[in-house]
C-alpha cells in the first residue's frame, strides 16, 4: 500500500473515460468561450496545482509534449506527478512550451515570451493554463467573437493590470497568438485567440448567457 | 468493468489508443482557436481505407463518450453503406447509442451534406473530408498553399471564380464551393453541395472537419461568420429546385434524382431521409388524428 500524496496518487480512475470528460470540457470551453465547465472527475494532485489544472494536463499531456512551469508551481512535487502521470517533459524556456501551467500572475509579462506560432504554423503556439480564484470577480469582461451568440460575461479573478491591452495585443497578432485556459478549484473556461475583450467595470449586471 | 463484462473485442473505447487520442484533441482545440486553419495531425490507419471516411472516423473516435448519442449519413442518408458501416463501428468499439434522428444526436458524423433540420447548440458536426485544402487544384505544392494562406493570398480562387463566369457566364461550382471564415481563412467545407453553405454561417453547432489521407484537421466554432466567395456583380446563390420533394412535399431542401426505371422515370426527393421519414410520419399523424384513411 502506497502512503497518500506520492507521486503515483491522484491520476485519472479512469484513463479513458475521465479523459473523454476532460476534453469534452475543453472542447465546449473553448468553442464557447467565457462559458464556465465543470467536469465532474475526481482527481487530487500534488499542491499548488488544482484538480481543474491536473484534469487539464493528464487530458492534453503525454510524452509528445513539452510544459512550461512558473516558480510556484515549478517543485518537485509537482514535476514528478506530472512526469509519473503523463509523461510529459518539461522545460524552461516559455517558447519551447506548448502547455504554460501558472498559478500566481503578477503582471501581464509573466503572460508574455510564450510561443505565438508563425504565419504558416499558427498552431505552433503556447496554450496558457492559468489558475484563477474563481470567476465572480468585480471587474467584469463583455467577450465577443467566434462561438459567441451575442455576447457573455466572463470574470476570472486576480488576473495583472492591463490584462485587456495584453489581450487586444494577442488578437491583434491573429492567426498567431496564445490560447488561454482558466481553471479554478472546480471549474475551467477559455479564451482562445479569437476572441474580443471589451472591458465593464463595476458591480452592475451585464448581459450573459 | 473488466473487459468479459462489456463483451468489446479487445480494443481500446472507441477504437484509437489514448496517445492517438490525446494528440488528435490537441489538435481539434487548435483547430477551434484557429478557425478554417488546416491543422496537420499524424493521422492513423484505420480499419476501413482511405476515402471511406478516416478522418471524420478519427474525429468522432476522439471525441465522443459513452453518454453521446450518435448519427451518421452519407449524403443524407442513413441508409447507405458508409453511414451504415461507420455507425456500426461505433456500436461496436465504443457501444454508443446511435440514432437516424437529426434532433436526437449529439455527434453527427456527415459526408458530404448537412441535415435540413436545423442544429442546435451542443451538438458536434463532424464532417469526412477528402482534399482539406481549397487551392490545391490551383496549385499542387504545400509550401506555396501554406504561403498563401500565411499572406491571405487568395486572389487565385478568385481568379478561379472568374474564369468559371467567363466561360459559362455564372459561378458553375457546385459542390465543395469556398468559404471564408470569419473574415480571415479560405476554407473547403467539403464537398457538400454548394445548397449547404448557408448553413456553416452562425451555426449553433461545433463543426469539425477530419481529412484521414490528407493528415489535416481544421473547426468552425460555433456562432462564426462563414462567407461564400462571390462577386458583386455575381453574387452567391443557391441551387433552386422547380417542384417538391415527391415523396414529403417538402420545398427549399436538396433534391436526390431517383431512377425509377429503365424508361426515362425519375422523381427527385429528399437528400436528407431522416428530414423526409419525420415530415411523412408527422403528415400520417395528422391525418390519422383527423379521421381520414391513410
Amino acid at each position: 500500500m502506497l502512503a497518500t500524496g506520492t507521486a503515483v496518487d491522484g491520476g485519472f480512475s479512469n484513463q479513458v473515460l475521465d479523459a473523454q470528460i476532460g476534453f469534452a470540457a475543453l472542447m465546449n470551453a473553448l468553442s464557447r468561450p467565457g462559458t464556465l465547465q465543470s467536469p465532474g472527475i475526481h482527481v487530487v494532485p500534488p499542491s499548488p496545482l488544482s484538480a481543474m489544472t491536473a484534469i487539464v494536463a493528464l487530458t492534453l499531456c503525454d510524452a509528445d509534449t513539452v510544459v512550461w512551469l512558473d516558480e510556484t508551481v515549478n517543485t518537485s512535487a509537482v514535476r514528478d506527478w506530472l512526469a509519473f502521470h503523463t509523461g510529459t517533459a518539461i522545460t524552461a524556456e516559455k517558447e519551447l512550451a506548448q502547455f504554460a501551467i501558472l498559478d500566481a500572475v503578477r503582471s501581464v509579462a509573466d503572460l508574455q515570451g510564450f510561443a505565438a506560432g508563425s504565419q504558416e504554423y499558427p498552431d505552433r503556439s503556447t496554450s496558457i493554463i492559468l489558475q484563477v480564484a474563481g470567476f465572480s470577480s468585480a471587474q467584469k469582461f463583455q467577450l465577443s467573437g467566434p462561438g459567441i451568440k451575442e455576447v457573455v460575461s466572463f470574470a476570472p479573478e486576480g488576473l495583472p493590470e492591463g490584462f485587456p491591452d495584453f489581450w487586444a495585443a494577442n488578437r491583434a497578432l491573429f492567426p498567431r497568438g496564445v490560447d488561454l485556459i482558466f481553471t479554478s478549484k472546480d471549474q475551467l473556461a477559455a479564451l482562445p485567440r479569437t476572441t474580443r475583450i471589451d472591458e465593464k467595470l463595476g458591480g452592475h449586471d451585464v448581459r450573459s448567457r | 468493468m473488466t473487459l468479459q463484462d462489456t463483451g468489446l473485442a479487445a480494443y481500446n473505447f472507441a477504437y484509437l489508443d489514448e496517445q492517438t487520442k490525446r494528440m488528435i484533441r490537441r489538435a481539434i482545440l487548435k483547430a477551434i482557436a484557429i478557425p478554417g486553419y488546416q491543422v496537420p495531425f499524424a493521422s492513423r490507419e484505420m480499419p476501413m481505407p482511405y476515402g471511406w471516411g478516416t478522418g471524420g472516423v478519427q474525429v468522432t473516435a476522439s471525441i465522443i463518450g459513452p453518454e453521446d448519442v450518435l448519427k451518421v449519413i452519407d449524403q443524407g442518408s442513413d441508409d447507405t453503406t458508409n453511414a451504415v458501416s461507420i455507425r456500426k463501428f461505433f456500436e461496436k468499439t465504443a457501444g454508443v447509442e446511435t440514432t437516424t434522428r437529426t434532433g436526437e444526436a449529439t455527434v453527427i458524423q456527415t459526408r458530404h451534406r448537412i441535415p435540413e433540420a436545423p442544429l442546435k447548440e451542443g451538438q458536434v458536426l463532424v464532417y469526412q473530408v477528402p482534399i482539406p485544402e481549397p487551392l490545391r487544384f490551383l496549385e499542387p505544392r504545400e509550401t506555396e498553399t501554406r504561403k498563401m494562406h500565411a499572406l491571405e493570398e487568395y486572389g487565385l480562387m478568385h481568379v478561379k471564380l472568374y474564369e468559371d463566369i467567363a466561360r459559362n457566364g455564372h459561378i458553375a461550382t457546385t459542390y465543395a464551393y469556398p468559404v471564408k471564415v470569419e473574415g480571415r481563412y479560405v476554407m473547403d467545407p467539403s464537398p457538400t453541395p454548394k445548397f449547404d453553405n448557408p448553413k456553416m454561417d452562425n451555426c449553433a453547432a461545433l463543426q469539425l472537419f477530419g481529412a484521414g489521407r490528407e493528415k489535416r484537421i481544421y473547426a468552425i466554432p460555433p456562432y462564426t461568420s462563414v462567407v461564400s466567395l462571390d462577386f458583386e456583380d455575381h453574387p452567391f446563390e443557391v441551387n433552386r429546385f422547380e417542384q417538391p420533394c415527391a415523396l414529403c412535399g417538402a420545398e427549399g431542401v436538396y433534391l436526390d434524382e431517383m431512377i425509377l426505371d429503365d424508361k426515362g422515370g425519375r422523381m427527385f426527393c429528399c437528400s436528407d431521409t431522416d428530414f423526409c421519414e419525420e415530415r411523412r410520419g408527422e403528415a400520417e399523424s395528422v391525418s390519422a388524428s383527423n379521421g381520414e384513411i391513410v
